[in-house]
């Protein structure tokens, strides 16, 4: 016993070596923290680029004066003025072009108002500078616009405004607006998780509850846990041969009498993204069921229960909440794929709302991208602006979702 | 004695073996319990009692690759023939388990939801009420209903669960170590409880406190592993003779407590 005893340090030896051990844990403590902090400053990065771009100075020349168009400043007329305005100003033809797309009567203000701007106006960026630089140099910025562009005016633009969002596309980036590509992104997710909601948790069910444990099982399980990790470029080439080409006449609506489409519907991309979530909402779906105890399944059968009895009333109630966090994940990846929309066939410009499952579309990430590749950068700012937008769609969706799991354990 | 009447027997085992994939859990049991009767199962742990309990009301189908052979004999019908459905042989044959388990779901709705989907058409108010008396629960959560079953104490949960089980009028009511996880308190009460309802269900109990089968059991069924490390009955008789004058040498040394 003793020779055993005597391996062990003790006294001073003992306290050395615990203080070793106590500096180990500090430096595993101090490395953890820098992790944190590398995250922490990571994402403030990223909010500050998105913010920094989505406000600031922006230098801009009219190539019609206002004042020559009207007595009062434009933001003061009336729809009736605005609409004399406008008459007096464009050709007839034009006039009539727009009272066709659009009886001119029914047009809002501000739709008449962005008309002038964009038609007799003619707005035209010259120059924008981001946020930081608008705080910090605004001697340097109104220097250079004196310099460079006499006849432009010098002002601060928020480009985050609720015309942004209400606004069709458009090809000046003054007058674009991302509601289409909203739009579009609420349908795609939409479709994508009433799609692969229900298929993913009844494969989980019947996965955990019914499979028999055999090769056959395993290889199907491995093959799932596979194609969450599968590049979602990827699944836009299934969605392109799958839904857009061999479903033609279901994703189109040609089976339903739609004529004058084609397979790039927006039901196409939505099940093209339902099936790049389902390996997703499978996983989590089984998670939540097995972590359902045993002795509740046990309990329910020995009152005579049988298996679907068991799961319906007992299982699934019981792994809402992980089912619902499977679902957050879901609608947090489908939001930001933007590869598989572009091969399945996301419309480049598009100005008309989606009105249905057979339309074209466009989505936010798609948007996004465009605005970014064109080289003013005033298509940069609103490009900050949307990605802003895209985030607050995405917090407002999870947290929907936490809401209701949250709302769910607590019955428990 | 007093009667000449042949006992009934609620369970009869010829030759019950419970085999998982090679290994024999369970050998050759062959005993008769009698209806309306107390019967325990006692023996050192990992002999297999649970794993007989079980095989009564076949929760061992749950379990994979388990097999049993021999017959299982309920009322003269084997509950191991192939046309016989096992969810009705739990329906006749309740089960209250090792830690309570209620639903999580109010009281009320515990001991409603097992009759409701065994199709019962009655007065259900009075059925709840009357499976908590005769679970000696009412009297302590008869204003609670409507709370959940988690706010109870573990010795109110496992009476709930009796409640629950009783509520679908079984026949026979398995327990596997009842009163293990409960305080003396508690367990005195189940063991109460057990003397009332033996007048209405035969009662089979898993339990290692040799105290509570000496006192609370009408017949015991001593259990054993052999050293293939197969669990059988040793030695099964009146609970009085098992525990003052045993035939086996093996269960005289486990009920004086020389070892177990």
């Amino acid at each position: 016993m003793n020779q055993i005893k005597d391996k062990f340090p003790e006294g001073d030896s003992f306290r050395s070596e615990l203080n070793g051990r106590y500096r180990s844990a500090t430096i595993g403590q101090i490395l953890f923290l820098s992790a944190l902090l590398i995250a922490v400053i990571s994402l403030t990065a990223l909010l500050y680029n998105i913010v920094d771009g989505a406000f600031g100075y922006t230098a801009y020349e009219y190539k019609k004066d206002p004042a020559t168009i009207s007595s009062k400043p434009l933001t003061e007329l009336n729809q009736q003025e605005l609409l004399d305005v406008l008459k007096a100003n464009i050709s007839t033809g034009a006039y009539k072009k727009l009272n066709n797309e659009q009886a001119m009567e029914t047009r809002s203000q501000a739709d008449l108002l962005s008309l002038i701007l964009e038609r007799i106006i003619r707005i035209e960026t010259k120059a924008t500078w981001s946020l930081t630089q608008s705080l910090f140099h605004k001697a340097e910025i109104e220097a250079e616009v004196a310099e460079k562009y006499p006849d432009a005016k010098l002002e601060f633009r928020n480009w985050l405004t609720f015309s942004f969002l209400t606004s069709p596309m458009s090809s000046r980036a003054e007058f674009a607006g991302a509601r289409t590509a909203i739009l579009g992104s609420l349908w795609l997710v939409g479709i994508a998780v009433l799609f692969a909601l229900p298929i993913g948790v009844g494969a989980a069910v019947y996965l955990q509850e019914y499979a028999p444990r055999n090769f056959l099982t395993s290889i199907i399980q491995t093959n799932i846990n596979n194609l969450a990790g599968v590049p979602s470029i990827v699944y836009g080439m299934l969605g392109l041969a799958l839904f857009v080409r061999v479903m033609e006449p279901f994703t189109s609506g040609k089976m339903f009498g739609v004529t004058d489409s084609n397979g790039r519907t927006i039901l196409a991309a939505g099940l093209t993204m339902g099936v790049l979530v389902l390996p997703l909402i499978i996983i989590n779906a089984q998670e939540a069921i097995k972590a359902v105890p045993d002795s509740l399944r046990q309990a329910s059968y020995g009152v005579g229960a049988t298996k679907w009895q068991t799961i319906w009333h007992h299982i699934l109630p019981n792994s809402i909440a992980g089912i619902l966090t499977g679902t957050i994940l879901a609608i947090s990846r489908a939001i930001g794929e933007t590869a598989p929309l572009i091969v399945v066939g996301a419309s480049t410009f598009i100005t008309v709302d989606p009105n249905g499952p057979f339309s074209k579309f466009t989505a936010l990430p798609i948007q996004i991208y465009q605005w970014t590749t064109r080289a003013q950068s005033e298509f940069h700012a609103i490009a900050a602006s949307a990605i802003i937008v895209l985030m607050v769609m995405l917090l407002s969706l999870n947290a929907t979702a936490i809401l209701l799991r949250n709302r769910f354990q607590r019955r428990l | 004695m007093e009667n000449n009447q042949t006992p009934t027997y609620a369970i009869t085992t010829n030759d019950l073996s419970i085999h998982y994939g090679s290994y024999t859990a369970v050998k050759g049991v062959n005993i008769k319990v009698e209806k309306q009767k107390i019967t325990s199962i006692i023996g050192p742990s990992g002999c297999g009692k649970s794993t007989l309990l079980r095989a009564f009301n076949r929760m061992n189908d749950f379990v994979p690759n388990c097999r049993v052979t021999g017959e299982l004999l309920l009322h003269g019908q084997n509950l191991y023939s192939k046309d016989v459905d096992p969810v009705e042989a739990r329906r006749r044959i309740g089960m209250v388990f090792q830690k309570p388990n209620p639903f999580p779901k109010s009281i009320y709705e515990n001991i409603a939801w097992g009759a409701r989907i065994n199709g019962f058409k009655g007065n259900m108010d009075e059925l709840v009420e009357q499976s908590l008396r005769g679970a000696a629960l009412w009297d302590e959560v008869k204003d609670l209903l409507k709370k959940s079953a988690y706010e109870l104490s573990g010795g109110q949960q496992q009476r709930l669960c009796i409640a629950r089980t009783i509520a679908i009028q079984p026949d026979i009511i398995l327990m596997d170590e009842p009163a293990s996880a409960l305080d003396p308190i508690s367990t005195l009460r189940i063991e109460e409880l057990m003397q009332e309802l033996k007048k209405n269900y035969t009662i089979i109990i898993v339990t290692h406190n040799m105290q509570q089968a000496a006192r609370a059991s009408d017949y015991t069924a001593m259990m054993m592993i052999d050293d293939k490390r197969s669990g059988g009955v040793i030695e099964f008789d009146d609970t009085r003779k098992i525990f003052t004058r045993p035939s086996d040498k093996r269960t005289e040394d486990y009920v004086t407590g020389r070892f177990g």
